[in-house]
């Protein structure tokens, strides 16, 4: 009985060894070592110059807006999505996640062609008579791009969570005494906190390590932390530099989870 | 001696246009126990969810002590419910699920710590403050929703079928304990179930309700012994229930043969409906019955056994005796003529369902 079980659980050891475990293993040897193979701190230090530091710290602040942004936008929405019928749920819902079926590179190429000195946008407001603005190269545009990537990851955990909440609980509270705004601060948000969680969690990381969104919003003139390490790999071929700042960056992310996770009680949709 | 607290005054309701209530009208006394018994679906949560201000009456009215309070959010009302599922906030512990209502209302630290303490007391669940609710047992659950409710000091609680989901030993215990705590607190209980034996252990006033409809409405007993209609009489426990010709006051004639009974005012040669309990047909000897039939069936059920008694015509009748009657054995049918109550035949389904208005 048992060892047939664990026969099922064969193929995804055997995925998550080869393609999880070492790889990790790898980018901590290279990270931890010199072109020569030597054992040195240097890569991860690195982390300190002044331009590191700054895409770091750009990096940082971009996803936490962008989280923020998310946050504000998904769980109002949740809300309205919770309290409608069945029927109209599902469709909107579908709509929600529907952007989410094409491709992410070609969707934020729209966005560029969209934001663009001489793109559509621009384009509609010189129509106008309306001076044109630089909204392309900005980090509001690579804000925008996160938003607009990682909203359904954020509304999509908020809105499950509320869901699972019963109305007679809701009832209860207003039957207590509470107003409308005091069960949302009592009991709706410390209920689906374990959802806004997996939201931060599901919203923050990817946009803490993006390159992508940067690429192609940011041009060249913005250096996120993952554009750094990206140039590392590909144009500075320094694979150990590279991998001793991804290690850098992980510990943040291990950093602002458990941050998370500390305020998280029930330990619920937390990424650990 | 005790003046009306509650009136529902014309309520109709309705949901994607299914009538549930229609037209209701109830009073309810201050100080009283008051059930509101029917099948699922016959509007009784729904009652309660107006009285609670959870839904919206379509048309009528909520009198509280003579004030509308129709329009007023639950928040508004000086009333408390208990809900089916319990409804614990579950990221609270007990001694917070308790104080969530006195801390909205801004009372004191002492006072809140106090009331947490006497509440506990009431409902035997002393020192379970620090607890969480997941480490409670349905019962224990329940008997917290109850303190949470009753801290706040409502003059009405609402319960909606709080013993649903507890098994029959701890279900007949609470029974007592609510009993208990009505007469303790002094406050007005408004219940809903669809158990008519929950009903009747505790009620002052039974409401029984069916298709938006209240059917009857009275003291267990009333409702009990004088069902005012086929539903309520078989609603509230088994009983057989036979067509008969009321033959003038005080003689009834079931099947060809006559039943002195304690009915009047029928007029004479009308068709009725009677109901005798099963409990209150008495098996004697085939000579000294007022019927005659053949026992066709016998199971021992603890208290009492069940029995079917078929006379010739083929009517089954339904028969609880402590004395035993063999299978195949010819027996005499005898009732008390208190036992035997008489209905008026509904003229048809409609005013079955629209059913009795005091």
């Amino acid at each position: 009985m048992n060892n047939s079980k664990r026969l099922l659980a064969g193929p995804y050891l055997l995925w998550m060894t080869g393609f999880i475990i070492i790889p990790l293993i790898l980018i901590l040897y290279y990270g931890l070592t010199d072109r020569n193979g030597a054992f040195t701190l240097a890569n991860i230090t690195a982390i300190s110059t002044p331009e590191h530091m700054k895409a770091l710290w750009l990096s940082l602040v971009l996803s936490f807006v962008s989280t923020v942004i998310c946050l504000v936008l998904a769980y109002p929405l949740a809300m309205i999505l919770r309290h409608r019928g069945v029927g109209q749920k599902s469709f909107i819902v579908f709509i929600f996640i529907l952007p989410m079926w094409m491709n992410f590179l070609l969707r934020t190429l729209a966005w560029q062609t969209l934001l663009e000195k001489n793109g559509v946008i621009n384009g509609i407001l010189t129509m106008l008579h309306l001076p044109s603005q630089s909204l392309i190269n900005t980090p509001g545009a690579i804000i925008f791009g996160m938003v607009y990537n990682f909203l359904p990851f954020m509304v999509l955990p908020v809105y499950n969570v509320l869901c699972k909440i019963d109305d007679n609980t809701i009832n209860a509270a207003r039957d207590l005494g509470a107003s409308p705004f005091q069960t949302l601060i009592r009991i709706w948000l410390p209920l689906s906190f374990p959802g806004i969680v997996s939201g931060i969690t599901m919203v923050f990381v990817p946009a803490l390590t993006t390159f992508v969104i940067s690429n192609l919003l940011g041009g060249s003139k913005i250096l996120l932390i993952g554009n750094v390490i990206e140039q590392e790999f590909m144009k500075g071929s320094n694979w150990h530099q590279g991998s001793g700042l991804s290690l850098v960056l992980m510990i943040f992310i291990l950093i602002s989870m458990a941050l998370i996770a500390k305020y998280d009680k029930n330990g619920e949709g937390s990424a650990f | 001696m005790n003046k009306p607290l509650i009136d529902l005054v014309n309520i109709s309701k309705s949901f994607d246009g299914t009538l549930v209530l229609d037209d209701l009208n109830l009073s309810v006394k201050e100080n009283t126990f008051v059930t509101l018994l029917g099948p699922s679906g016959c509007g009784k949560t729904t009652t309660l969810r107006i009285i609670g201000g959870f839904e919206t009456a379509d048309t009528g009215s909520v009198i509280f002590e003579g004030e509308d309070i129709s329009k007023l959010p639950p928040n508004k009302r000086q009333l408390n419910t208990v809900f089916q599922k319990y409804a614990l906030f579950s990221h609270m512990n007990i001694a917070e699920n308790i104080a969530f209502g006195l801390k909205i209302k801004g009372k004191s630290r002492a006072y809140i710590d106090d009331k947490i303490r006497y509440a506990l007391r009431l409902v035997n669940l002393d020192g379970f403050e620090k607890r969480s609710v997941d480490s409670l047992s349905g019962g224990q659950q329940q008997r917290i929703a109850i303190a949470r409710a009753i801290v706040n000091e409502p003059r009405v609680l609402l319960l909606d079928e709080p013993l649903g989901a507890l098994d029959l030993k701890l279900r007949q215990d609470m029974q007592y304990e609510l009993i208990r705590l009505k007469n303790e607190l002094g406050i007005t209980f408004i219940y809903v179930t669809h158990d008519q034996e929950e009903a009747l252990t505790m009620s002052d006033t039974i409401v029984v309700m069916n298709q938006g409809y209240i059917q009857q409405m009275g003291s267990p007993e009333q409702i009990y012994n004088e069902p005012e209609n086929a539903f309520v009489a078989d609603f509230i426990g088994e009983s057989n229930i036979v067509p008969g010709i009321m033959l003038r006051d005080e003689l009834v004639e079931i099947f060809g043969a006559r039943f002195v009974c304690v009915d009047k005012g029928f007029g004479n040669n009308t068709p009725v409906d009677v109901v005798i309990r099963p409990e209150d047909i008495d098996l004697v000897e085939p000579e000294k019955g007022t019927l005659r039939g053949v026992c066709t069936h016998l199971i021992f059920k603890g208290v009492h056994y069940e029995m079917e008694v078929t006379t010739p015509d083929g009517f089954e009748w339904l028969v609880h005796s402590t004395d035993l009657c063999p299978v195949g054995k010819e027996v005499g049918i005898h009732v008390d003529p208190f036992d035997i109550q008489i209905m008026n035949k509904p003229a048809s389904e409609d005013e079955e369902a629209v059913g009795v208005n005091e």
